[in-house]
Formats: structure tokens, sequence, C-alpha cells
């Protein structure tokens, strides 16, 4: 179980990660997106269901155990190659519901005081 | 003008997801569980195979919405439920069929678009929504 202690809590974070064109390709091609002027919408998540991650297992949560519930995207401006991200995590809700945890971590991204991407990843960690 | 109207229906696109595509994203996305490759460690959890990761098929739908808005940069938002599985067998191209219709004009002039997301006769992705620049 997640600490109660920790929903409401933002975690700023303590690097910041410089978006390559290289990324955005890898990323793009997956998909067989040609425009890789811009990220594709859900890039972002490159970034910040990683930082959920850590942040939920340095609070004792099994990540083995964990399934993707939900993900939402709020895109302020696509990602360009150059950016210089920070996540910020917020823990916004954990729930139990059929002895299933139910946690919903924010990340936002910022290019130093820009707010460029907000994500909700909720997560169902398996009883 | 603009290219949306309410309840316009959007014409379906296929996907096809085959394990190498799963690879690839893996390697793309930093997403290295062993669940969207290694067959035997998927059957270990409980799973029927290996299953593609929720975020790819997000990420296809997304390339679906995208291309019909006329580009990345027009998606506003974008959610969705992972409610059932792609499940990814050795040597096949698994279809995923996107759809979408136009539910609605915002006031600000944007669409908000309804996905629906089937593979193998499933919905693969509920309440899947997207806002996007009406240009």
């Amino acid at each position: 179980m997640l600490n109660p202690d920790l929903v409401g809590r933002t975690f700023p974070g303590a690097t910041s990660t410089s978006v390559s064109q290289e990324s955005i390709n890898a990323f793009a091609a997956v998909i067989g997106e040609s425009d890789t002027s811009m990220a594709t919408p859900t890039y972002a998540i490159t970034i910040t269901l990683d930082q959920s991650q850590k942040l939920l297992q340095e609070s004792g949560l099994d990540w083995t155990r964990v399934v993707h519930g939900e993900q939402r995207f709020d895109i302020k401006r696509p990602i360009v190659a150059g950016d210089t991200l920070r996540c910020d995590s917020t823990i916004e809700s954990a729930r139990v519901m059929a002895g299933n945890e139910i946690v919903t971590v924010r990340g936002d991204l910022f290019n130093g005081e820009e707010l460029v991407v907000s994500t909700w990843s909720t997560l169902v960690v398996r009883a | 003008m603009s290219r949306f109207t309410a309840g316009q229906e959007l014409a379906p696109h296929t996907f096809l997801i085959n394990r190498a595509l799963l690879v690839a994203y893996a390697n793309a996305s930093g997403d290295q569980n062993p669940i969207h490759q290694d067959e035997a460690f998927a059957k270990s959890v409980g799973l029927p195979d290996v299953i593609a990761h929720g975020m790819l098929t997000m990420a296809l739908a997304g390339k679906y919405v995208a291309d019909l808005a006329g580009g990345s940069a027009s998606v506003k938002q974008y959610s969705v439920r992972f409610t059932k599985p792609v499940v990814v067998p050795a040597g096949v191209d698994v279809e995923l069929i996107v759809s979408g219709k136009v539910s609605e004009i915002t006031d600000a002039g944007d669409a908000k678009i309804d996905i629906t997301a089937i593979c193998a006769d499933t919905k693969v992705l509920g309440m899947a929504k997207a806002l996007v620049a009406n240009a």
C-alpha cells in the first residue's frame, strides 16, 4: 500500500531530459509518422512514466504488479528537439477497488518555466 | 474552412501490430517490460501470450487522430482507458482497426473526437477521446 500521506504531494524532477531529434525520430518511426519536426502526441510518456515508476517504487509500490489503466495528455504545444524537460510528479489519488490499488500520477513537463505537456497515468497494482 | 462537423463519422484505418513493432516500441519508449516481448514470461504471469504496450495502441490511435486533424500539432488533449489487452502471437500481423466520430465542436471551435479501437472483434480502448484544433 502506498502511504496515504503521499497523496497530493508534488515531487519536483531532480534531473532534466534533453530531447534529441533521434528519440523523436525513433518514436515517430514506430507509428509511421513522417513529420519529425515535432514529437507525436504521446511522446511525453517516454519521460513521465519513467519518473512515475521511480517515484512509486521509492514509495514502496511493487512495479511488477502494475498494469496501465488509463492515460491522459494535455498538450500545450508539441515537444520539439532541443527542449530540456523537467518532470514534476504529483500523486493525485490512491484508492483501493476490489483489492486492487489504483494510483493516479500527474507528470508536468517544464521547459524552463514553460509548462509544455501534462500527463495523467492511472496505474492499477494487482492484488 | 473547418475540417470537422459535429456528428461526422471518420473513416476507419487499420494498423498492423507484430512482434517486431513491439520491440521497436520498447526501444523507442524505454518500456522494456518482458510481457511485451517474452512469450514464456508473459504466460508465466497469466497472460495468454505476449501483449502490446497499451501506450503503443494509444500512440497508433493518436496517429489516426493527428492525420485527420492535419498533424501532431493539432492534438490538444487525448485520453484513453486500457480495457482489453492486444494479444500479439509470434509470426502474426494483428489488425488494430481505429475509427472515430466527431462528438462536438466546442465554443472555442475545437473538435471533440470519440475514438474506437478494435482488435479481434473486441474494443481494446475505452472512453478514448481527443480534442483537436478544427482548422
